[in-house]
């Protein structure tokens, strides 16, 4: 069974600070790490490999630097790994970015099942898997919280909706999103680690890609961000500090003015 | 190509750019400043380079007449045989951008035996309703809403589409706004209409809440967004004379049909903190399973709901349909008060905007403290119970 798992590099989810002066994202010191929800996707991959045998690859678009997510990825036992990296994705929304993973995707070959994160740290949108799979034609399952088995081509999963459990049966090919349920991701071996450090990880620039160059980044991509900032925090509030009765009658006065006491 | 072109002549390498580039995206490489990969064209250094150094070039791309997309829709998300309070607000934010720009409201049906909420709808405000009736759309799957939305879409080209960022709405508009080949914004807490160029203007956090931006689509049709839940009131009742109610057959060719739902299976005593007007939340500090009657009864005094951050949730003293946060449930009581809980970005991802947010901490550096109305430096477990027998003694007279 050919498995591929897409993962995103992202800043460290609890590094991430912002100065109060300049209102902007501190990235002096902020690591670089695996999406965390692409770890459970990993692990959800290699636990694929164990059960019914195949390979894993994983894939990421980003700059050259991203190439230590996938390296991180083979230290926990992902077989092989593909980076698309060029200047000309950059700038891609969600469109362009399933698109060109669905590239990458169909250049590998074979594949039955593509594993994604929820959503990322970052963008957070959770729109790249859905999209891949219309790229590709396939079906997909999203909130996949247990893998019950694989067999005769077919995948009986569970996942978690709002208020509610479902069982669905897919033919494969099929692309799942994962939460966070659905495992506990494994620690790396010293082995894993060695191995990975040593590896070999195919660099895709876009005329390695068989897709219309203009669905690549900028130019593919519908949305554009015109313009960020850092929320305010609230200004008119205040901290209270001393004795607890007398905090508390602050408290309570507060409560009793909002009608609720 | 779209870029940032750097005039190298002009730059005085001064480095402004870099700190304000909030992607990271500008280095300097060989003694000239360099743009890399994590460009996302915002162009904030543009607007910060004080020698005119840095531009923004868009390439002009022309497509099919996007003018002939005309109307504002909203997808009515219905579950257990009823219309979910997220539909009301979707027609609300419609009905705020009709204001602006004047195009009909429609609402959208997707499910089986659901023709009979569209006067629903239109007794809120809809001016139309669209409905796709059929027995594979009785239950919520991605490739049957998706074909069925886009269908609608192709037919009726629609200028704007919108739907809640619910769990249904985040798992098939992606593969919608795919099939249109259209831009869609995700989790957006506003929306609007920027009045010069009528463009649809999304602003949506990310970062976990830390970094909010503004978002357009400007060359493709429809425009699409999902909004983040309790970001606009539900709808009121109007008398909007004659509904127009419009009933599509469902095209089938398309599907793959590669899926099958077995089972479905209610959650036990799920918990719905999304409604309450009051949350009182607990996290680590709370410390212990036992330690959560007293949130409890102080939520129930309160006549509010209990939440959790994913601190309290993941060491198991409650269950994850309490979880308030980025992977938890979005919610903007009238109060809430978070007990023993720091403040990370991603606990304030789902309580943010809040009306009013009274925090009890014993750290006053916790960052909770910066978002919090009122913060209450103290431990819960002397504050609270002091505050139990306040209200009660109140209570009592
Ligand atoms: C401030 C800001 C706001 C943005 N808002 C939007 C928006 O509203 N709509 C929009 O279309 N784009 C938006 N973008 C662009 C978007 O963040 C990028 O396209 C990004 O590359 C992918 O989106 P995501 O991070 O939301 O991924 P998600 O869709 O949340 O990712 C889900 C899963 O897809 C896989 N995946 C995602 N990205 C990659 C990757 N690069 N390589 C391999 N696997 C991947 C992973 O398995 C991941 O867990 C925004 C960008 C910024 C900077
Ligand atoms: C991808 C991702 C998604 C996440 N999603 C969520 C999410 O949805 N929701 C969420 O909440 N978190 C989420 N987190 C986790 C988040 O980063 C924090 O770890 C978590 O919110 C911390 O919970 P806490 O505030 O309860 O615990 P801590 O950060 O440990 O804070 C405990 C606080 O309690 C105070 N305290 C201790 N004892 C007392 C006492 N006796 N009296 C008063 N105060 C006391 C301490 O001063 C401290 O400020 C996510 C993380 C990641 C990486």
């Amino acid at each position: 069974m050919e498995i591929v798992v897409c993962i995103k590099q992202v800043p460290d989810a609890f590094e991430v600070k912002i100065d109060p002066e300049t209102k902007r994202i501190i990235r002096e010191g902020v690591d670089s790490i695996i999406n965390p929800y692409d770890n459970y996707a990993i692990e959800e991959a290699i636990r694929l490999k164990e059960r019914f045998g195949g390979t894993v690859t994983a894939i990421s678009m980003g700059p050259p630097q991203a190439e230590r997510a996938l390296r991180d990825a083979m230290a926990m036992g992902v077989d092989e790994a593909i980076l698309l990296s060029d200047m000309a994705f950059a700038g891609s929304d969600t469109l362009a970015t399933s698109y060109t993973l669905s590239d990458g995707i169909k250049k590998l070959g074979k594949f039955d099942v593509i594993v994604c994160g929820r959503e990322t740290f970052d963008g957070s949108t959770g729109q790249v898997g859905p999209e891949i799979a219309h790229h590709l034609n396939i079906s997909y399952i999203t909130y996949v919280s247990k893998i019950h088995n694989i067999s005769d081509g077919v995948m009986e999963c569970s996942r978690l909706m709002e208020d509610h459990y479902e069982e669905l049966k897919a033919c494969l090919p099929v692309l799942i999103t994962v939460v966070k349920e659905i495992n506990q991701p494994r620690i790396p071996s010293l082995k894993g680690m060695l191995k990975a450090k040593k590896a070999q990880i195919n660099t895709w620039k876009s005329e390695n890609l068989e897709g219309d160059i203009s669905c690549y980044g900028q130019d593919g991509s519908p949305t554009r961000v015109v313009d960020v900032w850092t929320e305010q925090m609230k200004k008119d509030g205040r901290v209270i500090e001393g004795e607890t009765e007398k905090v508390t009658d602050v408290l309570f006065d507060e409560l009793k003015k909002l009608g609720i006491v | 190509m779209a870029a940032i072109k750097i005039n190298h002549e002009k730059c005085t390498l001064c480095k402004l750019c870099i700190d304000a580039c909030p992607f990271g995206a500008i280095e300097i490489r060989d003694e000239k400043l360099f743009i890399n990969e994590n460009c996302n064209l915002c162009g904030i250094c543009v607007k910060t380079c004080p020698e005119g150094a840095l531009s923004k070039e868009e390439s002009v791309v022309s497509f099919a007449d996007i003018s002939s997309y005309k109307g504002i829709w909203f997808f009515a998300e219905n579950r257990d045989d009823k219309l979910c309070p997220v539909a009301f607000e979707m027609l609300n934010a419609a009905l705020q951008l009709k204001r602006d720009i004047g195009e009909d409201v429609a609402g959208i049906l997707i499910g089986n035996n659901v023709k009979k909420f569209a006067s629903e709808l239109t007794a809120r405000g809809a001016d139309k309703v669209y409905v796709i009736e059929d027995s594979m759309l009785e239950h919520f799957q991605e490739e049957t809403y998706a074909s069925a939305m886009a269908q609608l879409i192709v037919k009726h080209k629609p200028n704007i589409v919108i739907s809640a960022a619910t769990m249904i709405g985040r798992a098939f508009i992606p593969a919608v706004a795919a099939k249109i080949r259209t831009g869609l914004t995700a989790d957006c807490t506003d929306i609007g209409i920027d009045p010069e160029t009528k463009l649809l203007v999304q602003t949506r956090p990310t970062f976990g809440g830390n970094l909010m931006a503004k978002i357009i689509c400007r060359n493709h049709r429809p425009q699409m967004a999902t909004i983040r839940p309790k970001m606009f009131e539900e709808s009121s009742d109007v008398n909007n004379g004659q509904p127009d109610i419009i009933i599509e057959e469902f095209d089938k060719s398309s599907l793959l049909n590669n899926i099958a739902i077995l089972k479905k299976e209610r959650m036990q005593n799920t918990v719905v903190i999304q409604e309450a007007e009051v949350i009182v939340s607990g996290g680590r500090g709370v410390n212990d399973p036992k330690n959560f009657e007293m949130i409890r009864e102080l939520a129930d005094l309160l006549g509010g709901a209990v939440g959790a951050s994913r601190a309290a949730v993941d060491s198991g003293w409650i269950p994850y349909p309490h979880q308030v946060g980025q992977t938890g449930r979005t919610v903007k009581p009238k109060i809430y008060i978070a007990c023993g809980i720091s403040g990370s970005i991603q606990h304030l991802a789902g309580m943010q905007t809040s009306d009013y947010i009274i925090a009890i901490n014993k750290d006053p550096d916790a960052p909770i403290f910066r978002v919090a109305n009122l913060g209450i430096v103290g431990d819960i477990f002397e504050v609270i119970p002091v505050l139990i027998k306040k209200i009660k003694e109140a209570r009592k007279c």
